[in-house]
C-alpha cells in the first residue's frame, strides 16, 4: 500500500512498524508531526508520553531501553543539545534507543528553518566520552521510513543508540511511501534488561565503573563493538562514479539538489558524479577509493563545513577536496552548485 | 535460642563503603527489608541517584538502574510505564532530587506515575565533599556556604516534601527521621506503606527521610543523631504530609 | 535469655549501638578491625534482654540478635 505522508510521520510510522513500544519527546519545530503521529499511533501498541522537556524525555528513553523496550525520541537542533547528557549515559550503559534529529538552524535558538549544522554533534560525539552513535541520513520520504526500521534492527543488534538524521525540509515535505506488509511486535525480552529477577540474578544497567581499570575494560569493550559496526555498517549511494571528473558529496536533503544538478549537468555532457553518504557514523570510506588520481570532490552542505573533515580524511589527500556550503537556514540551489562545478571543471 | 534478627535477603552481606554513622546504612537495609516482608524482591527494580548512594545497586539483590544525577524519576516514569506490574522505587538524596532533578520530580509526581520515592535528606551535598542542599538548614555551615546558610545569597530551606503535597497525582508523603530505634521502626512503616501504594496502584507516594552525615556536619555519628532530633526537626517536621 | 553476635569485619566503630543498648552490654573495643576501626565488643555474661535496639540502629547491618 503506497500513501502521501510528510517525512516526520514516515519516520513515526517506520517507528511503529518495528515495534517500538515507547516513546517520549517534547514538541519542536520542525518535528512536530512526528509527536504528534506518536500521540495518535503509539497508545495502541505502547507508551507515549510528552516528558516536561527533551531532558526528561531522553532520560525516559533510558529507562525504557533499560526496561528491554524498543524506545525512540525526536526532536530538532536545541532540543538535542539538551539530550546530549542523555545520549552519553544511553552509549555508556549500552542501551539500544533510537534518536531522530531533524536538523533546523543554529546556534543557539536559531531558527526553524532546514539546516545540517548538526554533524559534528552526530558523530563527534556532542556528549562527553569516547563513545559513537550509528548515525544514519535519509535522502528521501520513503528512505526515512526504511531506514528507521533498520535503526531499531541496528541498535538491538549493537546495543548501540542509533541517531536519524533529518532537516527540515525532509521532515515536512510529503511523498508517497511504500508499506511494509509486516509489522514487527518487539518483546521486552533482552537478557541483560530489567524486568523483576524471577529466575536469575539480578541485572543493573549503568554506565559507572568506579573499581581501578574496570571503567577502561568497559571502554575497550565498546571500542571493540564499534570496530565491528565500522566494517559491517557503511552505507552509501554512488553514482556515475567510474567516469567522474567531479564527484559531488552530500547526504539528506542536500543529495537531492545534488541529483537534480548531476541530471542537468549530464545532460550537457558534463562528467559529474555522487557519492552520498547513508551512514555519517561509520562514515564510508569504501566510495572515496577512487583510481583517478585528477578526481576532485565537491562537498555539499548545509553548513559550513562538517562532514568536509569526514571526506578529506577518506580522501587522506589522495585527490583535491573543495566545498561549497550555505547555512543558517539557506539552502545551495542548483544554479550556485553549477556555477562551483562549472569553476572546479 | 532463636534468631530474632538478621539481614534479610534482599542486603547482599557486603561491607559498605558509607561512612560509620552515616544513615544510608539503615536506609538501605529498611528498604531491603520492606521488599522481603512484601515479598516482592523477583519484582522489584531500584533506581539508583547520584551521590554517596551512587552505588546503592551493589548492596541490593534486585534488578536496579542508574540514572543521571537527578533524572531518576524520569527513568523510573518509563520502566514502571513498560512494566506497569514490578515494583519500581527511586532512592535519592536533596541534590538529586530537589536541586537538579527537581523538575523530573515535580512532573513525575504531578503526573501521578505509580511509583515510590525514598527521598534521603541530609541537609548537605555528601559525596562531593559537603557543600550547600537545597535543604541545608540556614546558618549551618558547608564548603559552599562558609559563614552559614544566609536567606539573601543562599534563599530558604527547601520543603520540596510539603511542595509535593499540594498535587492531586501524590497520595502519599510522610517525613520520617533516622535519630533512634523507634523512629527507624517508623521509617520503616513509612516506607512499606509507600510501596504498598504502588502495589494498590494508589499513585505517587514519597517518604522523606532524615539522615545523618557525621563526615560533613562535623560530628560524631550519636551526636548526628541528636542533631536530626533536636535541630533539623524543627525545620522539617515528622510526620504524614498527605 | 537472649544474646547478640556482631560481625566485627563489618563493623566501622560508629557507637550508636554503644549508645542505644539499654543494658549498656556493649563496648568499644581497644582492637582494630581489618578497616583500622575500632569495632565494638559484646558482653555475653551480661543480661541482654533481646530488645533489638542495637541491631535496628546499626547502619551496616553487623548484629544478629537471638533470644530464647
Amino acid at each position: 500500500m503506497k500513501i502521501l505522508i510528510s517525512g516526520n510521520e514516515a519516520i513515526a510510522q517506520g517507528a511503529i512498524q518495528a515495534g517500538c513500544g515507547f516513546y517520549a519527546g517534547y514538541p519542536i519545530t520542525p518535528q512536530n508531526e512526528l509527536i504528534a503521529y506518536m500521540a495518535k499511533q503509539m497508545p495502541r501498541q505502547g507508551v507515549f508520553i510528552q516528558a516536561e522537556s527533551e531532558l526528561a524525555a531522553i532520560n525516559m528513553v533510558y529507562g525504557a531501553c533499560a526496561a528491554g523496550a524498543r524506545a525512540m525520541t525526536s526532536s530538532s537542533s536545541p532540543g538535542i543539545s539538551l539530550m546530549q547528557e542523555g545520549i552519553s549515559y544511553i552509549a555508556g550503559a549500552q542501551l539500544p534507543a533510537v534518536i531522530v534529529n531533524i536538523m533546523r538552524g543554529g546556534p543557539g535558538l536559531g531558527n526553524i528553518a532546514p539546516a545540517q549544522s548538526d554533524y559534528f554533534q552526530a558523530t563527534r560525539g556532542g556528549g562527553h566520552g569516547d563513545y559513537h552513535l550509528i548515525v544514519l541520513a535519509p535522502g528521501s520520504v520513503q528512505e526515512a521510513y526504511d531506514l528507521t526500521q533498520v535503526s531499531f534492527e541496528l541498535a538491538d543488534k549493537y546495543r548501540i543508540p542509533v541517531m536519524i538524521l533529518g532537516d527540515g525540509i525532509l521532515g515536512q515535505m510529503m511523498e508517497p511511501v511504500q508499506l511494509s506488509v509486516k509489522k514487527i511486535k518487539a518483546n521486552t525480552f533482552k537478557k541483560w534488561a530489567l524486568t523483576g529477577c524471577q529466575g536469575r540474578k539480578p541485572n543493573i544497567v549503568k554506565s559507572f565503573f568506579l573499581r581501578e581499570g574496570a571503567l577502561e575494560e568497559a571502554n575497550l569493550k565498546l571500542q571493540k563493538n564499534y570496530e565491528i559496526i565500522r566494517k559491517k555498517e557503511e552505507r552509501f549511494e554512488g553514482l556515475f562514479l567510474s567516469d567522474a571528473k567531479v564527484v559531488l558529496v552530500a547526504y539528506g536533503t542536500m543529495a537531492r539538489i545534488a541529483k537534480s544538478v548531476i541530471s542537468r549537468l549530464r545532460l550537457a555532457g558534463q562528467k559529474v558524479g555522487l557519492i552520498r553518504p547513508i551512514s555519517l557514523w561509520p562514515f564510508p570510506q569504501k566510495p572515496f577509493n577512487l583510481k583517478n588520481k585528477k578526481v576532485k570532490y565537491l562537498v555539499l552542505e548545509m553548513s559550513y563545513g562538517q562532514m568536509l573533515e569526514d571526506v578529506k580524511l577518506a580522501v587522506c589527500g589522495r585527490q583535491k577536496v573543495e566545498f561549497l556550503g550555505r547555512s543558517g537556514g539557506g539552502v545551495l540551489s542548483e544554479e550556485q552548485i553549477i556555477n562551483k562545478v562549472k569553476k572546479i571543471l | 535460642m532463636e534468631k530474632i534478627f538478621k539481614r534479610c535477603q534482599s542486603l547482599y552481606d557486603l561491607p559498605t563503603h558509607y561512612c560509620p554513622g552515616c544513615g544510608h546504612g539503615l536506609a538501605h537495609r529498611l528498604v531491603a527489608e520492606v521488599v522481603d516482608e512484601l515479598d516482592i524482591r523477583e519484582k522489584t527494580i531500584g533506581i539508583a541517584p547520584v551521590g554517596c548512594a551512587v552505588v546503592a545497586y551493589d548492596y541490593w539483590n534486585f534488578d536496579c538502574s542508574e540514572a543521571a544525577h537527578g533524572r531518576a524519576l524520569a527513568v523510573a516514569t518509563a520502566i514502571k510505564r513498560v512494566h506497569p506490574q514490578n515494583v519500581v522505587f527511586t532512592y535519592q538524596g536533596d541534590g538529586d532530587l530537589a536541586a537538579i532533578g527537581t523538575n523530573e520530580t515535580i512532573h513525575a509526581a504531578n503526573r501521578g506515575e505509580n511509583l515510590s520515592v525514598v527521598f534521603i535528606n541530609n541537609a548537605v551535598y555528601g559525596m562531593t565533599g559537603g557543600q550547600l542542599a537545597p535543604t541545608t538548614l540556614l546558618g549551618q555551615k558547608t564548603s559552599t556556604s562558609i559563614e552559614g546558610r544566609e536567606k539573601k545569597a543562599h534563599g530558604y530551606p527547601l520543603k520540596i516534601s510539603e511542595m509535593l503535597a499540594l498535587l492531586p497525582g501524590v497520595c502519599y508523603v510522610e517525613r520520617v527521621s533516622l535519630e533512634s530505634p523507634a523512629q527507624v521502626l517508623k521509617a520503616k512503616r513509612a516506607i512499606k506503606q509507600a510501596f504498598e501504594n504502588q502495589i494498590n496502584n494508589l499513585g505517587f507516594s514519597l517518604v522523606e527521610i532524615l539522615s545523618s552525615c557525621p563526615t560533613y556536619w562535623g560530628l560524631s555519628a550519636k551526636e548526628s543523631l541528636d542533631w536530626i532530633r533536636d535541630v533539623m526537626q524543627k525545620e522539617f517536621p515528622l510526620g504524614r504530609i498527605k | 535469655m537472649a544474646k547478640i553476635i556482631i560481625d566485627q569485619n563489618k563493623c566501622k566503630g560508629c557507637l550508636l549501638c554503644v549508645n542505644f543498648c539499654p543494658k549498656g552490654l556493649i563496648k568499644k573495643s581497644v582492637k582494630l578491625s581489618k578497616q583500622g576501626l575500632n569495632f565494638v565488643e559484646f558482653d555475653a555474661n551480661g543480661d541482654c534482654i533481646g530488645c533489638m535496639q542495637c541491631a535496628v540502629i546499626c547502619p551496616d547491618c553487623c548484629i544478629e540478635v537471638y533470644k530464647e
